[in-house]
């Protein structure tokens, strides 16, 4: 850009300043301090308390899940969406895109009154006699929840990276003797890697850091990492502590943006 | 000849309800450079798809050495395919690129590694074994995917447009190089172009296509100086197609002018086309001409001139090193041996001519 148009950026710049600079800001204030104001690492260590190290660790493991469930759905979905003519793939993307502009409590709220104990799907069962799902209020409602949610962010960075596959680059393997799997291992798994890097980054973050799912289709029984800062920010009122675990899942985040900077050179997930 | 290797037999194919492939029918012999020349939507690359296996014919038998390979999947055929734009595997070193199909048939490691160095000293490559493809410029590329194929020693060697992406100067340069690899390795090459050029450099027979149809097969010279119709004519090289009559044997008229040929066989007073180079189109004064012109337009073109000379009521092109200046009135002669007489095509799709090469 020329800088005769740089102050076009102006209006972002401020934005960013207000809303990401000075909040970040904040929540290292507030991690490094406490409520006398003195300098300390209380916060951070925190994090290993008993309680606090277990809703890390069920936030970790409930997120891998999910991000584990999404790959494994999305990925041959993403094949096939890559393969299918032009005309028609536009409007397979738009319903897997669909949902995504609806709002996203409201689509969690759905779920919990379809999984409720006299939820739709259970009043379905008994209809038909079959033994009711109780599945409302456990980590699988959590993960399914998260599954549902994140799903398209996971199936896009796919998409565009195989859709980037020339079909010759495919051909000449099979023309040089290879079978499908063959194929599938050397040449089309290797060549989606930023995508693959892409879509777990999109849907890990997210899952390791939500409250809300876990809030309505866990039932407050299990604690993740982000009800836990939620807890300390809207009903202990302890800014600092949960500055401090903000930090620490930071941290977390921090390592899986540089890996999928690292792997991702292309930008094939910057699409979304 | 050699013995035939390749027998595509009433080939048709069709995409979308649109024809591509009319019964077509070639033999392809052993250690012969094949070249299908046309323009595009021609045919040529879906009938080299074919024969590479990527896609099936709807109709039509693919036999290979008298076996009928037609519903064989690619990767079990005994021919290689050289991918316009390379198709090369851009996550793999070029040693690992070459070296694809033969760790598929596990080859011994030392089997492979001499594969490697043998096909890069091939190519003129010794030493890129540790580089990766996004280093290398567009030729060093071209050169890679060609040597990926040759170290599976395939009977044959598909080649789908690969120097179409490369500027003039390399391409000349490659053409060379291919006739050179060719004769090293004793295979057939089956070349796809629409570069009539490429085609006479190298080819040992061209197959000139159009709308799905072999228009004309032959050695690069009998294409050139006797195309069998307006076409082949037209797409090989520049030409001056003019309508005559065919007064008798060894006797046509041109424009009304009465010129000695050598063909015979077009019966008597039959209205036909007539081809006539421009390098055969001979200027000279005008009382020493058949026929009178004058010149309209001079454009120097290095080699020669191309001059265009209005005689007749016909824009006649003509390559000369002899300078004639714009309105300058000219004799046009033209040798008989050089005059080349076509049939009308009998509608706009021409016919199908099914000949053996």
């Amino acid at each position: 850009m020329t800088s005769k148009n740089k102050w076009l950026s102006t209006p972002y710049i401020v934005w960013s300043v207000v809303f990401i600079i000075v909040p970040l800001g904040m929540i290292l204030y507030y991690g490094l301090t406490d409520t006398t104001g003195a300098f300390t690492l209380d916060n951070i260590t925190a994090i290993a308390s008993a309680g606090h190290a277990k809703a890390l660790r069920v936030s970790l493991l409930l997120s891998l899940v999910s991000t584990l469930v999404c790959f494994l759905l999305a990925y041959p979905l993403a094949m096939i969406l890559a393969r299918v003519q032009v005309k028609r793939h536009n409007f397979i993307i738009l319903i897997f895109i669909l949902p995504m502009w609806m709002n996203f409590l409201l689509r969690t709220l759905a779920w919990q009154t379809l999984l409720e104990k006299n939820g739709v799907i259970n009043h379905v069962l008994s209809f038909l006699h079959l033994p009711a799902l109780k599945i409302i209020n456990t980590p699988a409602a959590i993960i399914l929840g998260m599954v549902y949610n994140f799903l398209p962010f996971m199936v896009l960075p796919l998409y565009n990276a195989l859709a980037k596959i020339d079909i010759n680059v495919i051909n000449a393997a099979h023309d040089l003797g290879a079978n499908n799997l063959y194929t599938f291992v050397r040449i089309i798994l290797p060549l989606s890697i930023p995508g693959i890097i892409s879509g777990i980054t999109m849907v890990f973050i997210p899952a390791l850091t939500t409250f809300v799912i876990s809030a309505l289709l866990g039932g407050g029984k299990l604690l993740l990492i982000g009800d836990v800062i939620e807890q300390e920010f809207t009903r202990t009122s302890n800014w600092h502590l949960g500055s401090g675990l903000s930090m620490v899942l930071m941290i977390f985040i921090l390592i899986n943006m540089v890996l999928s900077a690292v792997f991702d050179k292309d930008g094939e997930g910057s699409m979304l | 000849m050699n013995k035939e290797l390749i027998q595509l037999i009433d080939i048709s194919k069709s995409f979308d309800g649109q024809m591509v492939l009319d019964e077509l029918n070639l033999n392809i012999h052993e250690n012969e450079f094949v070249t299908l020349l046309g323009p595009s939507g021609c045919g040529k690359t879906t009938t080299l798809r074919i024969l590479g296996g990527f896609t099936s014919p709807d109709k039509g038998r693919v036999v290979f050495d008298g076996r009928d390979i037609t519903q064989i999947p690619p990767n079990k055929r005994p021919l290689n395919t050289v991918f316009q734009k390379y198709a090369l595997f851009t996550h793999m070193t070029i040693a690992e690129n070459i070296a694809f199909g033969l760790k598929i048939k596990k080859k011994s490691k030392s089997y492979i590694d001499d594969k490697i160095r043998y096909a890069l000293k091939l190519v003129n490559l010794d030493g890129y074994e540790n580089r990766m493809p996004d280093s290398l410029s567009g030729g060093q590329q071209q050169r890679i995917a060609i040597a990926r194929a040759i170290v599976n020693e395939p009977e044959v060697l598909l080649l789908d447009e690969p120097l179409g992406a490369l500027d003039l100067k390399l391409r000349q340069e490659m053409q060379y190089e291919l006739i050179r690899m060719k004769n090293e390795l004793g295979i057939t090459f089956v070349y796809v172009t629409h570069d009539q050029e490429e085609a006479l450099t190298m080819s040992d027979t061209i197959v000139v296509m159009n709308q799905g149809y072999i228009q004309q097969i032959g050695s690069p010279e009998s294409i050139y100086n006797e195309p069998e119709n307006a076409f082949v004519a037209d797409f090989i090289g520049d030409s001056n197609i003019i309508p005559a009559t065919m007064i008798e044997d060894k006797l046509v008229s041109i424009l009304g002018t009465r010129f000695a040929c050598v063909d015979t066989g077009f019966g008597t007073n039959r209205p036909v086309d007539v081809v006539i180079r421009p390098e055969d189109v001979i200027l000279v004064e005008p009382a020493e001409g058949t026929i009178q012109g004058v010149v309209s337009h001079l454009i120097f073109k290095g080699v020669h001139y191309e001059m265009e000379v209005q005689a007749c009521g016909f824009e006649w092109l003509v390559h000369s090193t002899t300078l004639f200046p714009v309105g300058k009135e000219v004799g046009i002669r033209v040798d008989p041996f050089n005059i080349q007489i076509m049939n009308k095509p009998e509608s706009e799709d021409e016919e199908a001519v099914i000949i053996d090469i």
